[in-house]
């Protein structure tokens, strides 16, 4: 059986004006990868569909250290949670190459 | 007047959209019919500037410039009478001050129909007149929030970071690219590609413009959540403006098309490079009240309304 390491998935889903200013922080916070997507969806402050450029909504996955993924959501959520729409969430993962994360 | 055969475009993507109909058109198209109308407004632009002294435009540009940056301010006393909050009001001036380049290009296409000339270097004026209106709204707002603790949430990016989306971002890169590639080469350089660039213009016009009217009527459900302050702003607004812009035209001697033009320009708001600027630049403000009043109301009202009155004002002073 293949030898498995646990590791956080840290999920962000937020406007998409904002990547550069993310992505900006998960460097100075000591991420070493993450994953975009563009999506659209629904929630608590409203519909954003991405039906043009100022309204496009991504995904941001970064798997890392337990204790990184809390320092960035602790950040994303005292400097972004008041201005922007802003859903973040935890899930355990397995990886099989732990120092890339 | 009768409406311009591309506003018909937008008005079937509106019912579109209000009928609930699946038509979307897919994002790569967008995005590339963008990028051909910038480039191709910007070269048409071009090739005429080739043809004339540069030093001669100076006073236009400048002239351009001051009036995108006045509008935030002559917006901010007033959205702050109906008592919008400081931050909604800059935000406001800030889309109104900016412009709309679709506006733009329908409105040269209801020039061409009439059979008024005008300067058709004209692009040059929509080029310069974007950033101008987005400095004055932000400025506006950071005035505002004089005082306002220090320790509130930080911003996602100062000035270096506006001014690089800005100048670098992709309306005024492939406009002042298309400009300068249209200036460099000159009609006979430009040959080549014209039937690329020229000639299919107003039906990629009409495809883009369809694409804006679902989008637009989409921001058409938010206009309840407003209500009547959000009806008056984008209605009552772009007359204002068009005065204004016209009586800088008719100071700075244009013909009855660029006074059309610019009355239309100043009337316009930008509802792609403004609420990204915004959002970045003034994050306390209701995105989603700028945005109905530029795209939900004033452009459908500039299209398919205010740009033959602009036109007939144009003709008035003119006369």
């Amino acid at each position: 059986m293949i030898q498995k390491h646990p590791k956080t998935l840290l999920t962000v889903i937020t406007e998409a004006v904002l990547e550069a200013a993310l992505v900006r922080d998960l460097r100075e916070l000591g991420a070493q990868g993450w994953t975009v997507a563009e999506v659209h969806g629904s929630g608590s402050e409203g519909t954003r569909e991405g039906a043009w450029e100022a309204d496009r909504t991504i995904e941001m996955k970064v798997i890392c250290d337990a204790a990184i993924a809390d320092a960035i959501a602790g950040h994303l959520l005292s400097t972004y949670s008041t201005n922007y729409s802003l859903v973040l969430y935890f899930s355990a993962v397995s990886v099989v190459r732990p120092d890339r994360y | 007047m009768a409406i311009d055969v591309v506003v018909f475009f937008f008005i079937l993507g509106v019912f579109a959209r209000l009928v609930k109909s699946d038509l979307r058109l897919p994002e790569a198209l967008y995005e590339t019919l963008s990028i051909y109308l910038l480039l191709a407004i910007g070269l048409k632009g071009g090739i005429e500037l080739s043809k004339q002294p540069l030093a001669a435009l100076a006073p236009q540009v400048l002239a351009c410039m001051a009036l995108g940056f006045a509008i935030p301010f002559l917006l901010f006393p007033l959205l702050r009478l109906m008592r919008l909050a400081a931050a909604d009001a800059a935000a406001l001036g800030a889309h109104y001050g900016s412009v709309s380049v679709v506006t733009y290009a329908v409105a040269t296409a209801a020039l061409a129909r009439e059979g008024i000339p005008f300067e058709s270097h004209a692009a040059l004026w929509v080029a310069v007149m974007e950033a101008p209106g987005l400095v004055a709204g932000i400025l506006l707002a950071r005035w505002a929030q004089r005082g306002a603790q220090a320790g509130g949430p930080r911003r996602a990016g100062g000035w270096g970071a506006l001014a690089h989306d800005v100048l670098f971002g992709k309306s005024v890169l492939l406009l002042m690219g298309g400009l300068l590639i249209g200036a460099l080469a000159g009609e006979a350089g430009t040959a080549p590609i014209k039937a690329v660039f020229v000639d299919p213009f107003k039906g990629v016009l009409a495809l883009f413009l369809l694409e804006l009217g679902l989008v637009a009527g989409g921001r058409l459900a938010e206009v309840k959540r407003f209500g009547a302050a959000v009806l008056v702003i984008g209605l009552a607004v772009p007359p204002l403006l068009a005065l204004a812009g016209a009586g800088v035209g008719l100071a700075l001697g244009l013909s009855t098309g660029g006074v059309a033009i610019l009355a239309t320009l100043a009337a316009s708001a930008s509802y792609i490079a403004a609420p990204t600027a915004m959002r970045i630049a003034v994050p306390e403000a209701n995105a989603a009240l700028s945005i109905t009043a530029a795209l939900g109301i004033t452009f459908p009202f500039n299209i398919v309304i205010g740009i033959p009155l602009y036109i007939n004002l144009a003709r008035s002073l003119t006369a």
